[in-house]
């Protein structure tokens, strides 16, 4: 069995018009194993902010659901954390002290010095010595979310959750904080899922790519492995030839409103019946 | 008006300093840029100097003068209280009757508040406090009522505000009791308490309740779901939550509730010292109407406008220590 499963989940909402509900998607099916970086490409509502709150437990699956290492997931906990597209950080808090109350729930039984440490690590981890007595109004987008990363990596989660994390936050920010966050999981090595829209980034970053079919009844479409092996940098990854091949894929799904999967782009994509997504490798 | 004839000069440098005269002499030099420029200082304390001498003049009478008046006529006057006669044997408006004709100048209001603040420590009788004291009962009678509401409010709000169930279940009966005035409790609770003491207390708690409780509860409820997500998935406790996450985070909301419920208890006390003859700055206003002392309810009114502004620098002062930004 798989380190986290996504099992045969399914979400309805009501319907604007009060007859029937909606499906937002149906009966889906991830497996990710453990210290594996998936991520989640879709156009907006196809659900997949909703697959991510599934898994952190701050949602259910309307049928199916999720299971962590053999347990089935119910309610948020401190074994997944998110790190939210809107930072979510407390503004009443400083930055030391919204790192801190994060600390102090996972390891409870740390005394105050041993907790400050930590912090102080993690604040060190994402270049924010000297901005620990600010408060988040104060930092601009990409300190926030170096912020939010620090928050995350610091209860040192089994599965972390990152739901478009960087689309907020200028381009050249961006690509500065996805490489502290490719150097923080390095040394990590939690297993990761990211929703995201930016395809640069979801190469850059996962081992495997998750492309959703548009909602409603949305599903995974395709699931594409990035065979551009690690350690990877922005600069770098673009002149590895499966680069293109592979941005340019899910580039032409994407275009395609996703509607009929499997056939065209340049990978060798098999049909896995019905509801199986096509597995696409390049080589 | 006497300024223009007096001290052009200065009237108009000042005038000029505070900006009010100065488009028109330099449009040549500045473009309207759409901004004031100058000291609002000067513009104030320029205010008050007209109005003062606008009240004073207003309410100038001239020197009794006997001319036209025989002998006769001027001893009945006398003897009806009118006038009084000097040593000397001159003529002038008998102060006492003066008191209560017409509104009493800027320079009587004075006097009077020059006589009562040096007195202000001294207790001549059950009912005669200096005014010191009037204004320590005010600020106490405010104070515990006010912080009673705050307290009943702000939890009861807070419940209101995490169960959206409760809330539409209680919602009805503050949306009724909201806009009744906290006066037209009292003869109710006046009967009920059978305390004049308490039931003051009890109208300015009435008075400062239902704003804080409804912002309050409003507050929780649209605190944004992403602080909650974040205390959900750090696994905070109950109290944790609340105190860390919940409370903190509607606190700008619940001082603009606070800080209406504030102005509606300090309005409530004044009438409720009035009606029910409990000492305090309030009671001061009325008691100076039944003496027909004028300059007395107009020092009173000032006394309740001074109260007010230290209660409410008080306030701002605590408000900024819990406020933030987004």
């Amino acid at each position: 069995m798989s380190y986290l499963q996504i099992d045969h989940a399914s979400k309805f909402f009501p319907s604007h018009t009060g007859e029937g509900d909606v499906c937002i998607f149906r009966d889906v099916t991830i497996k990710i194993n453990q210290g594996e970086f998936v991520t989640v490409i879709g156009h907006s509502g196809c659900g997949k902010s909703t697959l991510l709150n599934i898994i952190a437990g701050l949602e259910t699956a309307s049928a199916g659901g999720v299971i962590l290492e053999g347990k089935e997931v119910v309610g948020p906990g401190l074994d997944r954390m998110v790190v939210f597209q809107n930072f979510s950080l407390m503004p009443w808090m400083t930055v030391f002290e919204n790192i801190a109350l994060a600390v102090r729930s996972a390891y409870p039984d740390w005394t105050p010095a041993q907790v400050a440490a930590h912090v102080n690590k993690y604040i060190a981890l994402v270049g924010l010595k000297g901005a620990e007595t600010k408060r988040p109004t104060a930092l601009s987008g990409g300190m926030k979310q170096r912020v939010g990363l620090a928050r995350a990596f610091s209860i040192e989660p089994k599965v972390l959750l990152l739901d478009e994390p960087f689309a907020q936050i200028d381009a050249l920010t961006r690509g500065v904080i996805q490489e502290e966050l490719i150097q923080m999981w390095n040394a990590s090595r939690n297993t990761v899922f990211m929703v995201t829209h930016d395809v640069d980034e979801a190469i850059l970053l996962s081992d495997r790519i998750l492309l959703m079919t548009n909602g409603p009844s949305a599903r995974v479409g395709e699931i594409i492995e990035v065979t551009i092996p690690r350690p990877r940098s922005r600069e770098d990854i673009i002149e590895h030839p499966h680069y293109y091949k592979i941005r340019n894929h899910v580039i032409h799904f994407l275009v395609r409103h996703a509607s009929h999967v499997g056939k065209g782009g340049g990978g060798s994509g098999e049909e896995q019946g019905d509801n199986e997504p096509a597995l696409v490798t390049f080589s | 008006m006497a300024l223009e004839v007096l001290v052009p000069e200065q009237a108009a440098g000042i005038m000029a300093k505070a900006g009010m005269l100065g488009e028109s002499k330099q449009k040549k030099v500045r473009p309207m840029t759409g901004q004031a420029k100058g000291n609002p200082w000067l513009i104030t304390m320029f205010l008050v100097a007209v109005f003062l001498l606008g009240w004073h003049l207003a309410t100038l009478r001239s020197a009794f003068d006997p001319k036209g008046l025989t002998e006769e006529q001027l001893t009945l006057m006398e003897f009806n209280g009118d006038i009084v006669r000097a040593a000397d044997g001159t003529y002038a408006w008998n102060p006492e009757k003066e008191k209560v004709k017409g509104v009493p100048g800027p320079l009587a209001v004075l006097a009077k508040a020059r006589e009562e603040l040096g007195e202000a420590l001294i207790k001549k009788g059950t009912n005669d406090h200096g005014i010191a004291y009037l204004v320590l009962y005010t600020v106490s009678r405010f104070g515990a009522g006010f912080l009673a509401a705050s307290v009943v409010a702000v939890v009861l709000g807070v419940f209101l505000g995490l169960n959206k169930v409760l809330f539409k279940a209680v919602n009805p009966f503050i949306q009724i009791l909201k806009p009744i005035s906290p006066l037209a409790w009292m003869p109710l609770l006046l009967y009920t308490v059978k305390d004049p003491k308490w039931t003051a207390i009890l109208v300015v708690f009435m008075a400062a309740l239902w704003p804080t409780l409804a912002t309050t509860a409003f507050g929780v409820n649209s605190l944004r779901k992403d602080y909650l997500h974040v205390a959900a998935i750090l696994q905070l406790s109950w109290w944790k939550r609340l105190y860390k996450v919940i409370l903190p985070g509607a606190a700008p909301t619940i001082i603009n509730g606070l800080r209406i419920s504030f102005g509606s208890a300090l309005v409530a006390v004044v009438p409720a010292e009035m009606l029910l003859g409990e000492l305090g700055v309030g009671y001061l206003s009325w008691i100076e109407w039944n003496n027909l002392d004028i300059s007395g309810v107009i020092f009173a009114i000032l006394v309740v406008g001074c109260v007010g502004v230290l209660l409410d620098s008080g306030f701002n002062k605590l408000a900024a220590l819990v406020t933030y930004q987004e």
